[in-house]
């Protein structure tokens, strides 16, 4: 089997693989899975690269039509999935025949899910990545940066390499109360004191004005009071702080330069976790040093790549 | 010169080497840039130049924080400006007319000049680029001669034409595609500005210096320019 027919395309389902890299400076976005972490773990399910092109289930109404039989696998966000009706499960392979319908419903717990394919979906390349960014028309299927809708279809073409499941100790706890991890940046020191207080002593809130570009968050509003800032470039997870003092995070599809304040970055762990909050969520910022976030980062990296 | 380096995100360090922009800072940033590829190698992942700035993201798989501070000392010791040369010297056709220019004439009326002297200040100088950002191949270049210094539209437009060429304060550019934007549009320039199917994508670069050259409308059209006035754009 290596064909899946995209019925209805949903409230949002995009190409997405790890993004594009090394052309930041000529203003392209990184694009790519925001929640990577269940990204890899799809992909890991089938022994694929970790970074391979999977479905980004994005809330849900996606409905696939089988052409054939293989494995799939899914991770991250509990969207409802059903094959045939019957309720599948997260974090584990999927075995579908010709003719199975394989549908995604509403969030359950979390927003986004990653149904990968043997050695990742089939699409065009730009700079080595199919990520669908719909702000500057590029990747996806057709390379024109357009959502799945009725009458894609999604092809793969390699056999799997291994078919296992996540161990149920490294399955990320979507149920527990997000504390994001956040690297101060250099103009943290800028923002007055009862703000640095507010930042890490509040539950935000998800704002609904939120997308691939930026995550909203509001709460006590905070206050820089350091000079006007010239544009610079802009990592993933940034934390910035426009004139109302209501957070934006920065996120995959992200603007490559920007002037506002920022108050750090969050880690790209608590970035994969943000990424499964939906509108009126609640979650904390919890300060760290980039070595301890280092750190952390690669004893995950570890279990995925071993 | 001693930059200062500091921490941005886990991956991220930001050089910054001044606090104002200015086209003598260009040089700098651009030897800066080239110390920093060759003295990174394969752990650096990105490098994005803006006017004051680079921000450098590494392999956090191959450097912690720690390595990654150090190599940049390294990498800037004893910095010194880069040769002219080392940035590209580009040329972009440019068709300076009222029907795809709607800001031409108010700007040149508002300033006291013909259309004709508007168009030979904004291209009788070079321009530096100094960052690409907003949308793939927009370059952000400058500096405009004062006197047609003007503050972005108040409201702006919907839908820019691509290829339309414009002012902001100081600042040049063109938009390389269809897009909103509140610049003030003076023409409209036939180079694709970003093009997937092309080496590098992006006609223009960090630390090239452009040249406007004014064209007419046969030229224009030779060209592969879109003639379809700014208020039709689709």
């Amino acid at each position: 089997m290596s064909t899946l027919m995209v019925e209805q395309g949903g409230a949002l389902a995009t190409l997405q693989d790890s993004g594009r890299f090394g052309v930041r400076h000529l203003g392209l976005t990184q694009g790519g899975a925001l929640d990577w972490l269940a990204q890899s773990w799809a992909n890991w399910m089938l022994g694929n690269p970790l970074g391979a092109a999977v479905v980004e289930v994005t809330l849900g109404g996606l409905q696939l039509h089988c052409q054939g039989e293989g494995w799939l696998a899914l991770a991250g966000a509990d969207l409802g999935a059903t094959l045939d009706g019957q309720p599948v499960d997260v974090w584990r392979p999927l075995k579908v025949q010709a003719g199975q319908r394989l549908c995604f419903a509403s969030p359950r717990c979390g927003a986004r899910a990653y149904l990968a394919a043997p050695g990742g979906l089939c699409a065009p390349l730009l700079a080595g990545s199919c990520a669908t960014v719909a702000r500057e028309g590029l990747g996806g299927l057709d390379g024109q940066g357009r959502a799945l809708a009725a009458g894609d279809r999604l092809h793969w073409q390699a056999e799997a390499m291994v078919i296992r499941a996540v161990p149920m100790a490294l399955i990320p706890d979507l149920r527990a109360p997000a504390a994001l991890e956040l690297i101060l940046g250099a103009q943290a020191g800028s923002f007055s004191g009862p703000s640095l207080f507010d930042a890490f002593d509040q539950a935000w809130t998800v704002d609904t004005r939120s997308d691939r570009m930026g995550l909203r968050l509001t709460g006590t509003p905070l206050h820089y009071g350091g000079p006007g800032l010239v544009s610079e470039g802009i990592p993933l997870g940034a934390v910035q702080v426009p004139p109302d003092g209501q957070p934006i995070v920065l996120l995959n599809d992200r603007q490559t330069i920007g002037g506002y304040p920022r108050l750090g970055a969050l880690s790209p762990l608590a970035v994969a976790r943000l990424a499964q909050c939906l509108p009126g969520d609640e979650v904390r910022f919890r300060p760290e040093v980039a070595y301890a976030a280092q750190r952390r980062h690669r004893g995950v990296m570890v279990g995925l790549l071993g | 010169m001693t930059p200062a380096i500091e921490v941005a995100a886990i991956d991220c360090l930001t050089v910054r080497l001044f606090e104002v922009i200015d086209e003598g800072n260009v040089p700098w940033l651009l030897a800066a840039a080239d110390r920093l590829r060759s003295t990174f190698g394969a752990a650096l992942v990105e490098l994005v130049p803006s006017y004051t700035t680079l921000m450098l993201q590494y392999d956090l798989m191959q450097l912690d924080d720690a390595q990654a501070s150090a190599l940049c000392r390294q990498a800037l010791a004893d910095l010194a400006p880069a040769q002219a040369s080392s940035g590209r010297e580009m040329e972009v056709p440019v068709w300076y007319h009222p029907s795809v220019g709607p800001d031409l004439q108010a700007l040149a009326r508002q300033r006291g000049f013909s259309v004709d002297e508007l168009i030979a200040l904004h291209s009788g100088r070079p321009y530096s680029v100094f960052a690409l950002g907003f949308a793939p191949g927009f370059a952000f270049m400058g500096l405009v001669d004062p006197r047609l210094a003007s503050p972005r539209l108040v409201t702006p437009r919907q839908k820019v034409a691509a290829g339309s060429v414009g002012i902001a304060e100081r600042q040049t550019a063109i938009y390389p595609a269809v897009s909103p934007g509140g610049w003030n549009l003076l023409g409209r320039s036939p180079a694709r500005l970003f093009d997937p199917s092309l080496e590098g994508f992006s006609l223009l670069r960090p630390g090239d210096r452009v040249r406007y050259v004014p064209i007419l409308r046969d030229e224009f059209l030779r060209l592969g320019g879109d003639d379809t006035p700014m208020e039709a754009t689709p």
